[in-house]
C-alpha cells in the first residue's frame, strides 16, 4: 500500500515538473529555450552514466561513443529509412542498447581500471570508423532533421521551444521510469551488485548478466540522448561525439553525486552553465583565443577535482553530513 | 631498556581487537603472545611496528613513543616486524630479498658481515641465493624473513606465528633458532603465537590473550603449569 | 619487398614510442595500482616545455633533456602534492572506487586547459635535429626517416638504462620490492611513499621523452598524445600492466600488428584493429600474454 503511495506521489511529482516546465516554455526566449533543451539532454545522458556507475559498480568512458552510436542509427533511420523522428529516436535507443549488450557482456569480466582504460579506447576509436563508411557521411557527418514544429501549434511556436518540448518530455519520461526501475527488486540487485558482488553472487544473482543488462539499459539511454543532441545540433558527424563528452557526462555525475538519480537536472545545469559562466568571466577580465576556448574545460575539471575531495558524494550529501555534524 | 605496553586499545573496523592491553618486555627476554584465533594478537603486533593505528594507550621502546611513527621508521631505528605468512617478496631472489634490510644502512660493511651470519644460520639459504623467494618451502621462506631481519641488526624482533603452517620438525628448529637469537645475540622477541606449548617453552614471559584483552601475564614457567591456561590453551 | 621493409622499420619506431607510453602506465600502475589517464597531459605540457626550450636555446638536445627532467619533476610532483592527498582524504564511501580515474582524467582536463591558457590551441611544429625525409633503399624512398631511426635508437638505449637501473642497482630493487609487496617493504625499513614518488617520476620522464620523439614527425597540440596514451594503455594490457618487459613486447606487437594492417589492409584499419587487440587480449588472457599468473584482482 505504503509502495503504491509512493510511486503514485513521484508520477505526481513528474507529471507537476512537466507542468511547469510546459508553461515556462511559454515565457523563456529562444535562447534558453535552447539551453533548457540542452539540459534536459544532458540530465538524460547523465542519468544513463548514474545508473551505470552509482547503480550497478561499472565505469565508462566510452558513453560519448555510445550517444554517436544511437545519434547515427537515428539520423539514419529518419535519412534513408524515412522514419518518424520518434520512431527514429527509439531507433537511436535500441541500437545503442543492442550495442551496449555486447560490449557489457565482455566489460562485465573486467574490473575497474580495465574498464576504463577500454572504455576509453572505444572512445577514441569508435568515431573514426564511422569515417570510414560511405553511408556515415565521413568527416561532414549526416544531416539530422527532425522537421518544423506542427502547424496547430501556431505560428509564434518556435523551433526551439519544440525542440525544449521534445528533449524535456523525453527526460522525464525515460527519468520517471528509470526511477520506478530502480525502486523494484530489478533495482535492489542492481545495487546489491555494486555494494557486495559477492554476497549478490551467492544469493543468485547472476553477476555477468546482470551487469551486461545494466551496460545494455544504460547504452540504450546514452543513445536516446545522443539522438537528442544531434537534433538540437541538426547534425551527426564524429566530432560531435569527441572523448570530453565522456569525460563530460562522467563529470555531470560525480557533481550530482554519482549515487543517486536525484540531481541530474543539477549535474546538467552544471554542464550547460559553465560555458556561460566561463564566457562571463572572459567578457570581464578578457584573455587570448587559447584561454577562452580552455577555461570550461579547466572549470568542470577544477570542479570534478573539489567534488571528490570535499563531496564525494555529491552536494545533497555535503550539506546533510554538515546537519550531521551539529548534532 | 624495554618495551612498555600501556593500556593500549585498538579497533579493527568496527571490532574493538585490543582492549586496554599492558605489559612489559624486559630487554634481552622473550615474550611470547599466546591466546586464540582473533584473540588480537596480530592487531596487537601491528600496532607496535606501526602499520596500524591504535586508539588509546601508548607504547615506549627504551623510553621513546612508538606509536604514530611509520612502519619503516621503527624498521630503521630497530623495530623488525616479521609478518605472518606472505613476508617473502616471492618475485624476488633470496639474495635480493636479504638485501632490502641493508638497502638503507650506512655501514655496508657490517651489512655484508650480518648477511654472512645469516647464511651461517641458514646454510640452506646459502644454497637458494639466486632462486626466487616463491621457489622455497614454507620453512625455507620462514628463515629468509627471520633471516632478512637479521641483517638489519635488529634490537627488538616482534614475530608473527613463524611456526603456522609448518611441519613440527621445521617448527623446532625454528623455534630453536629464536631461543638462540636471545640467548646469543641478545635481541628481544616478542613472539606471537598460536602454537602455546612450544612458545611457552622457550619464552621468558607469557602474555594470554583472549578478545582483545589480557587475561593472564606471568613467566612462562608458571603459565606452563598453570592448570586453567593448561585446558584453553595447551589442550591437555 | 621494399613496402615490407618500410612496414616493419615502421612499426619498430612507431612501437618504440607506444613502449614508452606503456612503460610510463605500468611504472605508475606498479606503485599505485591506477592507470594514470594523465599521463597524456603530463607528456603533452612536458613536450611543450621541450619546444619552448628548444626555440629559445636552439637546440633540439636541449629541449630534449629539459623535457625528460621537467617530465620527472612534473610526475614527482603530481604523487606527492595530487595523488597522495586524494588517496589520504578518500578513504571510504562507493566514491572510492572511481576516485583515482576520475582524479587522473580530471589532472589530464586541467593540464590540457593550463596548456591552452599558456600556448594557445594553434598546432606548433618541433623541428627534429635529424631529417625527416625517407631513407632511399634498393633506388626506391621509402617512409622510414632518419629521425625515426633516432627514435628506434633512443628508446633501445632508454630501454638498456632502464633495465640496468631495476636490475643492478638498489634503487631498482627498491622500486621492485615496492612495488610487488610495499607492506613487507615498508618493514624492512624502505621509505615505499618516496620510492612511489620515484616511480612518478621516472613514468614523467618517459612521457616527456615519448613527447619530444613522436611530435616531430607531427604536429604539437594539447590533445596531442591522447592517442599515445589509449595505445600505451593497449599495449599494457598486452604485457600483463605489470611487467615492463611485457609492455616494451605489448607495445611491439601493438606496433607490428596496427603498421601492417594499414600498410597491406587500409590505413584507416588503426583503431579499430588496435581495440580488436584489445579486447581478444581481455577476453582470452586479462591477466596479459606475457604473465604467467592469472588474472589479478585489483
Amino acid at each position: 500500500m505504503l509502495k503504491f503511495d509512493t510511486s503514485r506521489k513521484r508520477l505526481f511529482g513528474f507529471l507537476f515538473l512537466g507542468w511547469i516546465l510546459l508553461i515556462l516554455s511559454d515565457r523563456i526566449g529562444e535562447l534558453r529555450q535552447y539551453q533548457g533543451a540542452f539540459v534536459a539532454m544532458y540530465a538524460l545522458a547523465i542519468a544513463s552514466i548514474i545508473l551505470l556507475t552509482g547503480y550497478s559498480g561499472q565505469l565508462s568512458l566510452g558513453h560519448s561513443a555510445l550517444m554517436a552510436v544511437g545519434a547515427y542509427a537515428g539520423a539514419l533511420s529518419i535519412n534513408n529509412l524515412k522514419l518518424h523522428p520518434a520512431i527514429a529516436l527509439v531507433i537511436a535507443a535500441l541500437i545503442a542498447g543492442l550495442f551496449g549488450l555486447l560490449l557489457g557482456y565482455a566489460a562485465a569480466r573486467l574490473s575497474g581500471p580495465y574498464l576504463a582504460g577500454t572504455t576509453l579506447a572505444l572512445a577514441v576509436s569508435l568515431p573514426t570508423i564511422a569515417n570510414q563508411f560511405p553511408i556515415l557521411g565521413g568527416e561532414q557527418g549526416l544531416i539530422f532533421d527532425i522537421g518544423v514544429p506542427p502547424a496547430r501549434l501556431g505560428e509564434d511556436f518556435s523551433l526551439y521551444q519544440w525542440f525544449f518540448w521534445i528533449s524535456s518530455l523525453t527526460a522525464l519520461i525515460m527519468i520517471w521510469l528509470l526511477v520506478n526501475l530502480i525502486s523494484t527488486r530489478y533495482g535492489r540487485e542492481f545495487r546489491a551488485l555494486r555494494d557486495n558482488p559477492i554476497a549478490a553472487q551467492l544469493s543468485g544473482i547472476n553477476i555477468g548478466r546482470k551487469k551486461a543488462v545494466a551496460f545494455s539499459l544504460s547504452a540504450g539511454i546514452a543513445g536516446l540522448a545522443g539522438g537528442l543532441l544531434v537534433m538540437l545540433i541538426s547534425g551527426v558527424s564524429p566530432s560531435a561525439f569527441p572523448l570530453s563528452l565522456s569525460f563530460l557526462l562522467l563529470a555531470g555525475a560525480v557533481v550530482t553525486g554519482v549515487y543517486s538519480l536525484k540531481g541530474v537536472i543539477l549535474g546538467a545545469l552544471v554542464l550547460v552553465a559553465i560555458p556561460e559562466i566561463a564566457e562571463s568571466v572572459v567578457s570581464r577580465i578578457g584573455g587570448s583565443e587559447g584561454f577562452v576556448t580552455s577555461l570550461p574545460g579547466f572549470m568542470v575539471s577544477a570542479l570534478l577535482i573539489l567534488t571528490v575531495l570535499f563531496a564525494p558524494s555529491g552536494p545533497g550529501h555535503l550539506l546533510h553530513h554538515k546537519k550531521h555534524l551539529k548534532h | 631498556m624495554s618495551l612498555i605496553v600501556t593500556n593500549l586499545t585498538v579497533d579493527y573496523g568496527a571490532i574493538r581487537a585490543v582492549n586496554n592491553v599492558s605489559f612489559e618486555v624486559l630487554s634481552g627476554q622473550l615474550t611470547t603472545i599466546i591466546g586464540a584465533n582473533g584473540a588480537g594478537k596480530t592487531t596487537l603486533l601491528r600496532t607496535l611496528s606501526g602499520l596500524k593505528e591504535s586508539e588509546n594507550g601508548v607504547a615506549t621502546w627504551n623510553g621513546d613513543a612508538i606509536l604514530g611513527k611509520k612502519p619503516e621508521d621503527l624498521a630503521r631505528s630497530g623495530i623488525m616486524h616479521v609478518s605472518d605468512g606472505k613476508s617473502v617478496i616471492a618475485e624476488l631472489t633470496v639474495k635480493e630479498n636479504l638485501a632490502l634490510t641493508g638497502l638503507w644502512r650506512k655501514d655496508k660493511k657490517d651489512v655484508a658481515n650480518a648477511t654472512t651470519e645469516v647464511v651461517d644460520l641458514f646454510p640452506i639459504l646459502g644454497e637458494r641465493m639466486t632462486q626466487s623467494a616463491g621457489s622455497l618451502s614454507g620453512g625455507e621462506r620462514q628463515m629468509l624473513a627471520i633471516g632478512r631481519a637479521l641483517v638489519a641488526r635488529p634490537k627488538l624482533l616482534l614475530l608473527d606465528e613463524p611456526s603456522l603452517g609448518l611441519a613440527p620438525l621445521i617448527v623446532e628448529q625454528i623455534f630453536k633458532v629464536i631461543s638462540n637469537l636471545v640467548k646469543q645475540m641478545k635481541i628481544t622477541v616478542v613472539l606471537v603465537e598460536q602454537n602455546a606449548m612450544g612458545a611457552l617453552k622457550i619464552a621468558n614471559e607469557g602474555v594470554v590473550l583472549n578478545l582483545g584483552s589480557v587475561v593472564a601475564i606471568d613467566s612462562a614457567e608458571t603459565l606452563l603449569n598453570d592448570p586453567a591456561v593448561r585446558a584453553a590453551y595447551l589442550g591437555f | 619487398m621494399n613496402q615490407f621493409i618500410t612496414a616493419v622499420l615502421t612499426s619498430l619506431s612507431t612501437g618504440a614510442i607506444y613502449a614508452l607510453m606503456s612503460i610510463a602506465l605500468v611504472l605508475v600502475w606498479r606503485s599505485t595500482r591506477v592507470i594514470n589517464f594523465a599521463q597524456a597531459g603530463q607528456a603533452i605540457f612536458t613536450t611543450y616545455i621541450g619546444y619552448e626550450v628548444t626555440i629559445r636555446s636552439g637546440s633540439y638536445w636541449v629541449g630534449l633533456i629539459s623535457a625528460i627532467l621537467s617530465g620527472a619533476l612534473l610526475g614527482a610532483g603530481i604523487d606527492r602534492f595530487f595523488m597522495r592527498p586524494i588517496f589520504k582524504r578518500v578513504t571510504s564511501g562507493p566514491i572510492v572506487m572511481i576516485a583515482p580515474v576520475v582524479a587522473t582524467l580530471a589532472l589530464l582536463g586541467i593540464i590540457q586547459a593550463i596548456i591552452g591558457f599558456i600556448w594557445g590551441l594553434n598546432y606548433q611544429t618541433i623541428q627534429a635535429p635529424v631529417s625527416t625525409d625517407g631513407l632511399k633503399i634498393f633506388g626506391s624512398i621509402i617512409a622510414f626517416s632518419p629521425f625515426n631511426l633516432m627514435v628506434l635508437i633512443a628508446v633501445t638505449l632508454s630501454m638498456i638504462l632502464l633495465t640496468i637501473v631495476f636490475q643492478k642497482t638498489n634503487i631498482g630493487l627498491a622500486l621492485r620490492a615496492s612495488a610487488y609487496a610495499p607492506e613487507v617493504s615498508k618493514l624492512s625499513g624502505i621509505r615505499v611513499d618516496a620510492v612511489r614518488t620515484l616511480g612518478w617520476a621516472l613514468a614523467g620522464a618517459a612521457g616527456g621523452l615519448a613527447g619530444m620523439l613522436y611530435i616531430p614527425g607531427s604536429y604539437l597540440y594539447p590533445n596531442a598524445m591522447d592517442v599515445l596514451l589509449v595505445f600505451g594503455f593497449i599495449a599494457a594490457v598486452i604485457g600483463g600492466l605489470d611487467s615492463l618487459f611485457g609492455a616494451v613486447a605489448g607495445a611491439m606487437i601493438l606496433g607490428f600488428a596496427v603498421n601492417f594492417s594499414a600498410t597491406y589492409i587500409s590505413y584507416k584499419l588503426v583503431f579499430p584493429t588496435a581495440f580488436v587487440i584489445l579486447i581478444l587480449v581481455l577476453l582470452i588472457k586479462p591477466s596479459g600474454v606475457f604473465s604467467g599468473k592469472k588474472g589479478r584482482k585489483d
